[in-house]
């Protein structure tokens, strides 16, 4: 093998053969050890704090190991309003963000000639800006006296005293726009690997455009379209920014609540069966997706 | 055997076709017709303006200005899908995410049929890949992508089937079987097939008309023996086979033979093979037609003396020679290796000769 040859062996006893074989574990050896430290460890540290139960001291963080299986169900039962409530708002701006994304992907990939690199930048420029003042800026926009409501106002299609942020369509907009490029590259990645000349193809073989794309683009594009609706699903499900900047106390994800477990009640086991019990769903949810859209069967 | 009978309505004609990208002639004032039935191939170097054309009857590309007709139906503005036209495409442009039932049967159900299951078997079995209808084309090889290509277009009985460099992916050996297994089917189907390519053996090998494409124009049409023994260009000579184009000076033009000089030799050729009408000409004799023999020996009636052997190569079939002519040209002589070889070296001096009816003249311009 070549590449056994390259690696900076000082022995010359070295089987080159053995060099060869241990190479792809070194290199993952950083991200392993990475994932390791800042995942695997704080994640069998909370698997251990989720069964635990406040101390007989009842003095403010202090918890034993009781083996408390039950945390999860309570955790669920008190908050299955969040839950679903979290899954529904991630799944309103995963839809939302796809039908934005598609078209804008499609006209970049295939519509923007020259000017697609400076689109893919716009795409991408929000990242240059944290994500929370981005968020704080919608609550400008969407504010009372922010364009878009005097906008409304002035089409009367609100009334004088209606608002829009502290309100669950504020933090599905907020989901929306916040994870917009997650949807858009990976859908333009895959718009833009399919051959042209496969919907010339199309063409010839009878399909008008509207078939062809039906029968060709948007199967083709498949990858990018599970690619993105789970990088946008995913942290949707999870976040409460949006929530906490642009909702009310009704808007509550459950982000919000194991944020306020965790910091500001100081009922650790609660929050860490929470955070388990996100994950599990979540983790569900995602494997039934690729099964029934069948991705496998792509590339 | 197979039923897939064209639903032909008769030939392709193009009419002054013209296109033009940016300030870029690619087809230039362009005329054509292509009987009903036949194989026709449009032979060029790469830019000549054969891959345009091709996309212009496939309604891929709109022409600038001039028209396209199947019989008597105008489809220069048709749109592609609604041509009775189909395409096999350069690398095939299968569709990755459908099984090869699945490719072969888009054409028949965008058309609204519904049972494709005989057509689709048929067209397979015609290409001999019926066992492989479930595979999806990322598991086929590529001369099976290419068969595959080739029944996906053919199972819509277009009036035309189109070829662009359909072979060009393959590797040699693949590439010859392919041209007579694309022959067969041609004749088995009946379907006018138009061949783009720029590989002058494939055209040769396959067409019953080519075309010799060159900066948008067509150089030259007829059968292949009749592009290959009469060359009406330079351009020709040249890019079908090789071609000894030597300068000669017209001395007599009068009755069935004209007589030229090559640097003090006379030589002879039928007044009829002579394209030129000027007095400096370009003589051209195939490397095949010509014999080499050590100087002195008894030539032909046309002949050539104080060449010297440059280079000898041995290919199998023939022995190349190159010969260097007193005016430091270059000329190609092939020899058959058929015992009657002659024993010559590299160094050697040699006496060229070949029959008068095998010269051709040519102008010396364009």
């Amino acid at each position: 093998m070549a590449i056994a040859h390259v690696s900076p062996g000082t022995s010359t006893h070295v089987n080159p053969e053995r060099t060869g074989r241990r190479i792809p574990y070194l290199l993952m050896l950083p991200g392993l050890l990475w994932l390791f430290i800042f995942f695997i460890y704080p994640l069998i540290n909370l698997a251990e704090t989720s069964t635990k139960t406040r101390a007989a001291s009842q003095e403010t963080g202090a918890f034993i190991q009781t083996y408390r299986f039950a945390n999860y169900l309570d955790a669920f039962i008190e908050y299955q309003d969040q839950f679903l409530r979290s899954f529904t708002y991630a799944f309103m701006a995963t839809l939302l963000a796809l039908v934005i994304s598609y078209p804008l992907a499609y006209a970049i990939a295939f519509k923007s000639g020259r000017y697609k690199n400076i689109l893919l930048i716009l795409v991408i420029a929000p990242f240059f800006t944290s994500f929370l003042l981005r968020t704080i800026a919608w609550k400008q926009i969407l504010g009372a006296e922010g364009p878009v409501v005097s906008a409304l106002r002035a089409l009367h299609l609100i009334g004088p005293d209606t608002t829009i942020t502290a309100s669950s369509f504020a933090v599905v907009m907020g989901l929306t726009y916040n994870f917009l490029p997650f949807m858009t590259l990976p859908i333009y990645a895959s718009l833009d690997r399919i051959d042209p000349r496969l919907m010339e193809a199309s063409g010839d073989l009878y399909a008008n455009g509207l078939t062809t794309f039906r029968k060709v683009t948007v199967p083709l594009s498949m990858p990018g379209v599970v690619a993105g609706t789970l990088l946008t699903f995913i942290p949707a499900a999870g976040d409460y920014i949006n929530a906490a900047i642009l909702g009310n106390p009704t808007t509550k994800m459950i982000g919000n609540v194991i944020d306020s477990r965790f910091f500001r009640i100081v009922d650790y086991p609660t929050a860490a069966a929470l955070s388990f019990t996100l994950m599990a769903a979540i983790l569900f949810l995602v494997i039934i997706y690729i099964r029934r859209s069948g991705t496998d069967e792509l590339v | 055997m197979v039923d897939l009978t064209s639903s032909a309505v008769g030939d392709l004609q193009l009419r002054n076709i013209t296109k033009r990208f940016a300030d870029f002639v690619a087809v230039d004032d362009l005329t054509l017709t292509i009987p009903k039935g036949s194989f026709f191939a449009l032979l060029g170097p790469s830019g000549c303006g054969k891959t345009t054309t091709l996309r212009m009857i496939a309604g891929l590309e709109e022409p600038t200005s001039g028209s396209i007709h199947i019989g008597d139906t105008d489809i220069t503005h048709t749109k592609p899908y609604q041509r009775p036209v189909n395409t096999v495409f350069q690398n095939y442009a299968l569709f990755p995410h459908l099984t090869i039932f699945e490719n072969v049967a888009f054409g028949l159900r965008r058309r609204g049929m519904k049972d494709v299951d005989e057509a689709v078997t048929k067209v397979l079995a015609l290409v001999e890949l019926g066992h492989l209808k479930d595979r999806k084309p990322g598991q086929l090889s590529g001369g099976q992508q290419q068969r595959i290509a080739v029944a996906r277009a053919i199972v819509n009985r277009p009036a035309l089937l189109l070829l662009d460099e359909p072979l060009g992916a393959l590797d040699l050996k693949l590439r010859r079987q392919m041209q007579i297994e694309l022959k067969w089917i041609q004749t088995e189907v009946g379907i006018t097939f138009v061949h783009v390519t720029h590989d002058q053996e494939e055209a040769m090998t396959m067409a019953d008309t080519i075309a010799v494409m060159n900066k948008g124009k067509i150089e030259q049409m007829g059968s292949p023996v009749e592009l290959y023994e009469n060359p009406k260009t330079v351009f020709v000579a040249n890019f079908l086979g090789q071609s000894n184009l030597i300068e000669a000076t017209v001395q007599t033009n009068s009755g069935a033979e004209t007589s030229v000089d090559i640097h003090g030799s006379r030589i002879l050729l039928p007044s009829s093979r002579n394209t030129s009408s000027k007095s400096k000409v370009l003589v051209g004799v195939r490397p095949e037609k010509i014999n080499i023999q050590t100087e002195g020996s008894s030539a032909g009636k046309n002949s050539l003396s104080g060449g010297v052997v440059t280079d000898i190569s041995f290919v199998g079939v023939s022995t190349q020679y190159q010969v260097e002519m007193p005016w430091k040209q270059e000329i190609m002589v092939f020899e058959q290796n058929d015992g009657g070889a002659p024993n010559i070296r590299k160094g050697d001096q040699v006496t060229l000769s070949w029959e008068p009816h095998f010269t051709f003249a040519l102008d010396s311009e364009s």
